[in-house]
């Protein structure tokens, strides 16, 4: 399918990024994984998917037997769209080699946000079979329910390489729920996952990622944002279950006035797990405004969690706050937040925390009556409740439940 | 009963109080005064349990029981409560979740509900504990969650300090209600060692013992509000020079 949508242009560039390792997070030899070529069945109805499968769908947001609140559902396995479906009038979701032979200014969109040569991921994705979700929504058109979309390693000791692209037109307002996760409870897999959202005036995008992977999993997502005049980007990424080696640091560009991005992020690193996660906003544009926000922690694994905000525009204001709790004796969280101002007038902070749970916090509750497990317990409870401004009703509880249900892990 | 028998407590290796011997019968409540670094909160956080408070002599009983070596949660559980002078702020944990906690069956959202009305705190009760509340919000959440957890001894840290004149008198209706007030003294159950500086609170709550607090020890015991006019008129200054009268030649 590659071959089909791009340019020689990209893929020059593709090749000669082919070995480029990225800025952060340690270098993975994709050579080592297989690539994962079997095209699998088409599946009509995805709730006869095996109950183990939806299980681990489930884990990460996914609903199969009950999509009534969902309006579309999108699920890839390894590098085959097993099943793709819109319920709203309004809202397109199919795989994007589809998409490119419905549309023939489609692949206009594809590595237009995201630099193809960014790292060898990126251009592995392009010069590898690939597909990924296109999610469209259209002009004027407002979503009740997300649309969910799963990107699922099932092949063991496998390369997984998807493209995503996402656009919500004017006036519209698109919701989605993208769970990854695996079949394997301790296999090795790799996740490359290009994703490219362009949200045009006045729309709004709220995405919800969820990662469910396995603790010998290593990830590397490269999503790229690009809001219009007035438009809205809501990101929130929950990881609380283990996995190897995860590096991200999505990036969004606000180029219209008024445009305003908000990235909520929930990571906890087990024994053995190393993140790198981070999220950067370029306020280029008049009036833009960003919240970064993100809690980590450790239970004996390795974060660096990164935050960085760049102002280039007159009135722009931006926030970043990066909070890092380490709980037991072992585990390292290394907060980086940046700020970067190219002018006056603008108006950026940052707050930035870590430390262990304060005993003098432990001791309070407990003098209420709970024992101190039970105080611990609620104070890291209240250090992952993160309230999404903006988020609708019924997705915040699915959020909020995705946290509890997976607190027993921190625990 | 609350009975203090012969008690030391040091902290971080250095004792703040020494040989404390108080008794607190069903249904009182005693007022401790004293200078600043007397040892009063000291007291208090002893009682409680704070395990900083090291009690390296002398005897807490508590309804006939030895507290002494018990933790902060099992004192708690057992019944006796702590009003802070300055609570820690614990972000994410919402005032409703405290309120919950203190309420023994963790209570029903409209007797939360009812709990923060008597508290003027209806606004509060999604915020986190304690985060931007002013001196007398902090004074009302503590209270507030002193009557969810209903403690038979009730330990308060200075509970006027920075209250503003209207609020005193709300502060005030809270601890009388948690102190039993309007309940004849043979039927009270419930007991209270306040910490006050101003006094204030005497004029709401039905104090009957109150202490000076000096260097540690108690320099002197008698009728509260007698104490609270000498101190007025005279300071602590004439507490200590009394109290050092009174000790004997080889101390």
């Amino acid at each position: 399918m590659s071959d089909f949508k791009t340019s020689k242009n990209i893929k020059d560039k593709a090749k000669a990024a082919a070995a480029k390792q990225a800025i952060y997070g340690d270098d993975i030899n994709i050579g080592n994984y297989e690539v994962a070529g079997d095209k699998l069945p088409y599946k009509e109805d995805p709730s006869q998917l095996d109950s183990k499968t939806k299980g681990k769908m489930l884990e990460a947001g996914i609903m199969l037997d009950d999509p009534s609140q969902r309006s579309g559902t999108y699920i890839q396995m390894d590098g085959t769209p097993v099943h793709f479906t819109a319920k709203q009038e309004g809202v397109e979701v199919m795989p994007v080699s589809q998409a490119l032979d419905k549309y023939d200014w489609v692949s206009d969109y594809f590595w237009k946000a995201q630099a193809v040569d960014a790292d060898k991921y990126t251009a592995n994705v392009e010069l590898s079979d690939n597909d990924g979700y296109f999610i469209r929504s259209l002009k004027g058109q407002k979503t009740v329910y997300p649309v969910q979309a799963c990107l699922f390693l099932k092949k063991p000791k496998a390369v997984q390489n998807v493209h995503n692209i996402i656009i919500a037109e004017e006036d519209s307002e698109l919701h989605i729920i993208t769970g990854c996760a695996t079949s394997n409870s301790n296999e090795p897999g790799l996740h490359l996952g290009v994703s490219e959202f362009f949200i045009k005036k006045n729309a709004k995008v709220t995405f919800t990622m969820i990662h469910s992977w396995n603790p010998s999993i290593a990830v590397r997502p490269r999503t790229t944002t690009i809001i219009e005049e007035g438009g809205l980007f809501l990101s929130n990424y929950l990881l609380m279950k283990p996995v190897n080696n995860l590096q991200m640091n999505p990036a969004a560009y606000c180029v219209g006035e008024n445009a305003t991005v908000r990235f909520n992020s929930i990571l906890v690193a087990g024994k053995d797990t190393n993140l790198d996660i981070g999220s950067r906003v370029f306020l280029n544009s008049v009036k833009a405004r960003t919240e970064i926000i993100s809690r980590a922690i450790t239970t004996g694994g390795k974060i660096v969690a990164r935050g960085y905000i760049e102002g280039n525009a007159p009135d722009v204001k931006g926030h970043l706050e990066c909070r890092g709790l380490i709980l037991g004796e072992k585990g390292i969280i290394h907060a980086i937040p940046e700020l970067k101002g190219s002018l006056a007038g603008i108006d950026l902070s940052h707050e930035a925390a870590v430390g262990k749970i304060a005993e003098e916090e432990v001791e309070y509750l407990m003098s209420r009556g709970l024992t101190r497990d039970q105080a611990t317990a609620a104070i890291v409870r209240g250090f992952l409740r993160v309230d999404v401004e903006g988020l609708p009703p019924l997705l915040n509880a699915e959020f909020q439940k995705a946290v509890e249900a997976s607190e027993k892990e921190v625990m | 009963m609350l009975k203090i028998k012969d008690l030391s407590v040091s902290v971080e290796g250095k004792e703040i109080i020494h040989d404390i011997n108080l008794t607190i019968n069903t249904g009182e409540t005693h007022v401790l005064f004293g200078p600043n670094g007397a040892g009063k909160s000291t007291l208090l956080m002893a009682i409680m349990g704070f395990p900083k408070y090291k009690i390296t002599k002398g005897s807490i009983h508590f309804k006939g029981k030895d507290i002494t070596r018990l933790n902060v949660d099992e004192r708690a559980r057992l019944g006796i409560g702590m009003s802070f002078q300055r609570p820690p702020v614990v972000r994410g944990v919402k005032t409703r979740d405290m309120v919950a906690a203190c309420l023994k069956n963790d209570g029903d959202s409209e007797e939360i509900t009812k709990l923060a009305e008597r508290a003027d705190l209806q606004d509060f009760l999604e915020r986190d504990i304690n985060y931007g509340f002013s001196g007398g919000e902090i004074k009302r959440s503590e209270l507030m969650q002193l009557m969810a957890q209903k403690p038979e001894l009730t330990l308060m840290d200075e509970p006027e300090s920075g209250v503003d004149l209207v609020n005193i008198a709300l502060i005030g209706e809270m601890m009388n209600e948690l102190l039993e007030k309007n309940c004849p003294i043979a039927d009270r159950k419930c007991m209270g060692l306040i910490i006050t500086h101003t006094g204030h609170i005497l004029d709401y709550v039905n104090a009957r013992t109150g202490y000076v607090m000096c260097d540690g020890t108690i320099g002197c015991v008698g009728d509260p509000h007698e104490m609270l006019a000498t101190i007025r008129e005279k300071g602590y200054n004439e507490c200590i020079k009394c109290y050092l009268g009174r000790l004997p030649l080889h101390e």
